[in-house]
Parts: C-alpha cells; structure tokens; sequence
C-alpha cells in the first residue's frame, strides 16, 4: 500500500463525530491510586529513616580524616579513604573482639536452639499441666535487668572460673534469648500443619523422622527468622558483656569501652563496623524467610 | 492382607462431654471393602484415627492380623491412609508425596517411580508430577493424596472422604477404577464417606453410624431395603424412606396375614403378630405408584410438587398432613393439586415403633 492510498483513505472517511460519552465515575479508582501512592511515600520515607544513618556512618568512616572536619560535611563521597578503616581495625582488641563476638553470637544461637526448639515445639503440639503458666513464666526472665541478672551471674562465674570467658557471655546470653526462641519457635511450629506431620507417622516415619523430614522443613523459614533476631541480640547486648568479662570483651562491649578517649573518625569507624554483621546474617538467613514451595506457611 | 478387628471403642476427645465414638465393635474381613457411612459429626473420622494410631481409645482394643496395635505407633501397623484433609506435605513435589511411603520403606528408587508412574497415570496426575501441592487446585491435591495411599502395599487401606472434591465426572469414573484397584489388590479397606451413593456402589459391607454409634451394619442392599430403624432409612437413599404414621391392628394372634394397617382412611394388609397401636410405616420412593381410584386399598393423596427427573418423575404429595415422596416413570401425566390415589407395595413396606423408632422385625 502506497502512502497516496493510504491519506486518500483517510480523507475518504466522514469527519470524526464526537460521540458523547456516558460519564463515568473514576473517583473511587483515583482516590485508591492516591492511597497507595500515599502508601509507596510512606514506605520511602521509613525506608530513608532506617538508611540515611547508616549511609552517614559509612560515609564518615570511609572519609579521610580531613574530609570529615570539614564544614559544611559533603552528602556525597568525595574522598574516599580506608585509612580511618585500616586504623580501627588494626587497633589493639578489635580483631579479637570480633572474634570472640561472632563466637558468642553462633553459640548462643546453637545453645538457645538446642534448647529453645524442643522447647517450642511442646509448646506447639503438646497439651500439658501448666502449658499456659510456663509460657506467661518464659516472659519473667525478661522482666528482670539485665545487670540484675549479670552481677550474681559474674560473682558465680568468677568461683567456677568461667569469669571472662566467651562461654560466660555465651551463657547469660543463651538466657536472655531463651524466651523469644521459644516463643517464636512454638509460633512457628503452631503455623505447620499437624495432618501433614500425621501422614508423615503414617507413612512409616518415627516421630522423630516426622519432625525431621516434616515438620523442620516446614518450619525452616520461621526458624531463620527467630535465628536472626536470636543473633542481632547476641551482637548487640553490651551491658551483660561488660559485667562479666575483662580481657575477652565482645566486640561492642570492646568499642563501647574504648569509646569515649578515641578520636571522632575512630567512632565511626567501629558503629560502622559493628553494623556489618548483623546485615550479612540478615542477609543470609534471608533466603529462607522468602517462600520455598511456591508458598510460605500461612 | 488383614482383618480389622474393633472391639468396644469408647472415645471423648478431652475436654468435651460427649462421647465421640461409644462403644463401637466392628468387623472387617480380610480383603473386605467397608465403608463407614454417617452424617457430619458422627465420630467416623474419630472412629479411622484410633484405627490409624493417630488417636489413642479410651477403653476398647483393635486388632489388625490377629495383631493387638491398640496402643502401637502408626508407623507400627503397616496401613495406608487418606486424609480428609488431604495432608499432603507442601515442601515436596507432587512425585516425591507419592513415593514418600514407599522411600520410607526403603523401596529401590526404580520400583518407586515405576509405581508413582502408574497411580499418576490412574489419577490424571501426570502432568503435574514436578509441581508443589500449592500450584495445584483441591481436587488435584486430594487425587495426590489417593496416589500416595494406593501405591503403598499395606495391610490396610484407610480412607477418609478421597473423593469428597472431585467433580462429578471425575468422581464417577473414579469410584469405578478404586473398586477394580481395591478388588486388585485385594488390601482390607476401611472407606469413609458421608454420600450414600458412594457407599450403596462401593461397599462390601456399610457401618452406618449415628452420634458414635454404629446403627445398622450389613450390605448395601439390606441396608437399603431393611433399615433397622428410621435414622438409617431417612439417611440413605435419594429420596430418603418416607415415613407415615400409621394404626396397626394385629388381628389373629400369632397369624400369617391376619393383620391390618390403618393409613388415613386406607386399610392395608399386613403381617400379623403386630401389637395393636400407631406405629411408623416406612415405604421407598420407588415402592410407591400411582394407581386409579377403584384400586383396593389406595390411598388418595394430593399433588404439591412434580419434578420431572429425566429417568423418572419425582413427586412430592401430601396424605393427609404428611408429606410423601413418590418416584413414577417419566410418561405418568400429574399436575399440581391434582388427587391421586397411591398404591403401596406390601413386599417394600417396613413397620417401626412410633416412640423408638426401631425396627419391628416381622421379615
Ligand atoms: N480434636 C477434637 N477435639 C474435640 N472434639 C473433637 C475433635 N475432633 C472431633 N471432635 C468431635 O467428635 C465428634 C466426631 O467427630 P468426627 O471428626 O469423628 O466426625 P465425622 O463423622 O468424621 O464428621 P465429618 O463427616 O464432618 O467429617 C464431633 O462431635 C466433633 O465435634
Ligand atoms: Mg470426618
């Protein structure tokens, strides 16, 4: 077809008669797009409440220490340094510090699981004589300070010489976490079907064989999920880990006590440094929070 | 292969008053198809977990073989089930939650597909074999769950409802292809289901059950010809038994035919031996026909609703104040209002007591 034909077409068909058009309510569809406008602002606005700190923090601790007594303090990276890094990390305690942190971190989650799982899953499955007393019981702990509990635990400590070990604070921590683990994890176990781990038991499966090739998949998800908030806590209890060690400080409790006689680049450098963590773990067990089977359990 | 053995199995769920299963005994023969029928609520699923091992009695026994497995583990009795709630397991592909039984058996891995292949194929699963139980719909989910249960040898087959969502197509063949597989296979079933259809065309034997009970035990057309009482005959069949009230005159003591039934104004012959009072006679849709006036002891009745069925016209009447269900073929010409006159068969009538509603047994 040859352009000719085609605008000869065109001007062959009448005019374009404006047909009216029965008017049509959109109000409610606009006033909904504006909701979840609203809704995205809002998001945004959270989202820049939780990151705009830690961008700062980053941004000082890898800025040259000229650059951050500059005024006014620039929002972009101009002057990229490891040098406030390399000094931070180098300085004495903070590699051991690290250690002995990430140490007591895994293994107040392995002895809080250990325990705490068991301990859920009762919970979950098991009707027994004060079911609801221990779980309202669970929540005492919690209630008490924690310097409370750390003075007597420090004077116990120290005459069965464990004072001043990772293991102490492994110990008070592993304590502190117990309740939420199983409380969490009862959760948890209440959202796995019941029927599914029946069928399991039917099908030739020992009760343990059911809880592992059952139940536990199922429950991975929420498992991760109470792993991640049994270890950010872990990361971040200082006052405990203060009180009970000297010389095998976590890496918090190491930073906190060195805090207040270090130069302003050396404290950004360690807040920075003290969130990394906790993120690459979030980050890992994030896989396992997402759904696994094309659905997360309910 | 085994026998069922349960004996006297009482049941309350903890916390509750009444007895979900009360003192039932039941009997399955080896190779034996028994459905359980009841209505919602009658403790038939209560009655297939404490079978299963997934409820513990609290008085009474099962045997399964010969076996006592009254307080062994599940996993201990060597039986197969499927669930009413289809209970299949949502972290594993279709294919695996067919073979799991059979893995768990330690079955050579080529046997477990060899058999996944086949109650796939039975079950129109094929297509769907490498998706999750949450890609697929009700139907689908529950046939996973059939092919799980069927491909396992076990001793005993225990089913729950398995076709309570497949549409009615499906269904139909479907009950068909389970009768030939269980005949197969020859392996004792115990079949739960809540349709009377299902149970008139797949059993061997129907319990049906009442509030725990079991209230009449035997074939399906015993069953459905011989209610024991009048719960068992308004639960089974399409229409249910209808029910009337009726006067009974015993007339000669201890005779053959010497009796007679007072319905309305209709005298009808009847057994004798019956003791003199009101008594509830039962009478099936289909024994039941429409007749003209001059017949002997027809009941005039009036017309209230026809519907046309297809294979047959099933009309609602009225005798008197009760309503009776009638089923004639299609080509009967009735209307509305119309006055008919019923003529009982007396071979399908059944007598029961006005207060119990038991049975008077005068076969
Ligand atoms: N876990 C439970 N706790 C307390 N009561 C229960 C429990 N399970 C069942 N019951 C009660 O026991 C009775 C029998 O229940 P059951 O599940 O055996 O009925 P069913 O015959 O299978 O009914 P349906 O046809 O609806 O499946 C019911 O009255 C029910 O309310
Ligand atoms: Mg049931």
């Amino acid at each position: 077809m040859t352009s000719a034909e085609t605008s000869a077409e065109t001007s062959a068909r009448p005019a374009a008669v404006p047909r009216p058009q029965p008017a049509v309510d959109t109000a409610p569809l606009r006033a909904l797009r504006r909701r979840r406008a609203l809704l995205q602002v809002a998001c945004w606005v959270v989202t820049a409440f939780m990151v705009v700190p830690v961008y700062l923090i980053a941004l000082a601790a890898f800025s040259s220490r000229s650059a951050l007594n500059e005024f006014p303090l620039r929002f972009l990276p101009t002057s990229f340094s490891t040098e406030t890094m390399s000094t931070f990390l180098s300085s004495t305690g903070v590699l051991a510090g690290l250690i002995n942190s990430i140490m007591v971190g895994l293994l107040t989650l392995v002895v809080s699981f250990l325990i705490g799982v068991p301990a859920g899953y009762a919970i979950a499955r098991f009707a027994f004589r004060g079911h609801d007393q221990y779980q309202l019981f669970l929540l005492f702990t919690r209630a008490l300070p924690i310097v409370v509990l750390s003075v007597p635990l420090a004077q116990l400590f120290l005459s069965t010489g464990v004072y001043d070990t990772p293991l102490a604070v492994t110990l008070l921590h592993s304590a502190l976490a117990l309740p939420t683990t199983i409380l969490l994890t009862s959760a948890v176990f209440l959202a796995v079907p019941v029927d599914a781990e029946e069928a399991a038991r039917i099908f030739g499966c020992t009760p343990v064989g059911a809880f592992t090739r059952v139940v536990l998949p199922l429950a991975l998800p929420g498992i991760a999920a109470a792993s991640i908030f049994t270890f950010v806590m872990s990361w971040n209890e200082v006052l405990g880990a203060t009180i009970l060690t000297l010389n095998q400080r976590t890496l918090p409790a190491q930073v906190l006590s060195s805090l207040s006689d270090s130069p302003l680049a050396f404290r950004f450098a360690g807040g920075f440094f003290l969130i990394i963590p906790a993120i690459v773990f979030i980050a890992v067990m994030r896989r396992y929070l997402l759904n696994m089977w094309g659905t997360t359990i309910r | 292969m085994a026998e069922i053995t349960i004996q006297n199995l009482v049941k309350t769920y903890p916390g509750q008053t009444e007895r979900a299963t009360d003192d039932v005994s039941l009997h399955v023969d080896d190779g034996e198809f028994m459905v359980l029928l009841g209505p919602s609520g009658c403790g038939k699923t209560t009655l297939l977990r404490m079978v299963a091992g997934l409820e513990l009695p609290d008085a009474g026994s099962v045997h399964i073989g010969g076996r006592d497995v009254t307080y062994l583990p599940p996993n201990k009795r060597n039986l197969s089930m499927v669930f009413q709630s289809y209970a299949v397991f949502p972290h594993r592909r279709v294919r695996h939650n067919i073979g799991f039984g059979l893995a768990m058996a330690k079955v050579p891995k080529a046997e477990i597909e060899k058999k996944v292949a086949w109650a796939a194929d039975l079950l129109q699963l094929g297509p769907y074999l490498d998706r999750y139980p949450a890609q697929l719909s009700g139907g689908q989910r529950q046939r996973v769950a059939v092919a799980r249960a069927i491909v396992m040898d076990a001793d005993v087959l225990l089913m729950d409802e398995p076709l309570s969502n497949l549409d009615a197509l499906l269904r139909l063949g479907f009950r068909a292809e389970l009768k030939r597989i269980v005949e197969q296979i020859g392996t004792t079933t115990l079949y739960v289901t809540h349709d009377q259809v299902e149970a008139l065309s797949l059993g061997d034997r129907i319990a049906v059950m009442r509030t725990g009970q079991v209230a009449q035990l035997g074939r399906p057309i015993e069953v459905y010809d011989h209610p024991s009482d009048t719960f068992v005959g308004g639960f089974i069949g399409s229409p249910p038994m209808n029910f009337l009230d009726a006067m009974a005159h015993g007339g000669v003591d201890g005779g053959v035919d010497g009796g007679t039934i007072t319905v309305g104004d209709a005298k009808l012959p009847a057994p004798g031996g019956l003791p003199d009072g009101p008594v509830r006679l039962g009478i099936r849709a289909e024994a039941i026909s429409v007749v003209d006036a001059h017949t002997e002891g027809a009941v005039p009745a009036m017309v209230d609703v026809v519907e046309p069925l297809g294979a047959a016209t099933l009309l609602t009447v009225r005798v008197g104040e009760q309503e009776v269900k009638v089923q004639v073929p299609p080509d009967v010409n009735v209307r509305n209002g119309q006055t008919v006159h019923l003529s009982l068969t007396p071979r399908a009538m059944r007598l029961y007591d006005a207060e119990t509603g038991l049975g008077l047994d005068l076969r």
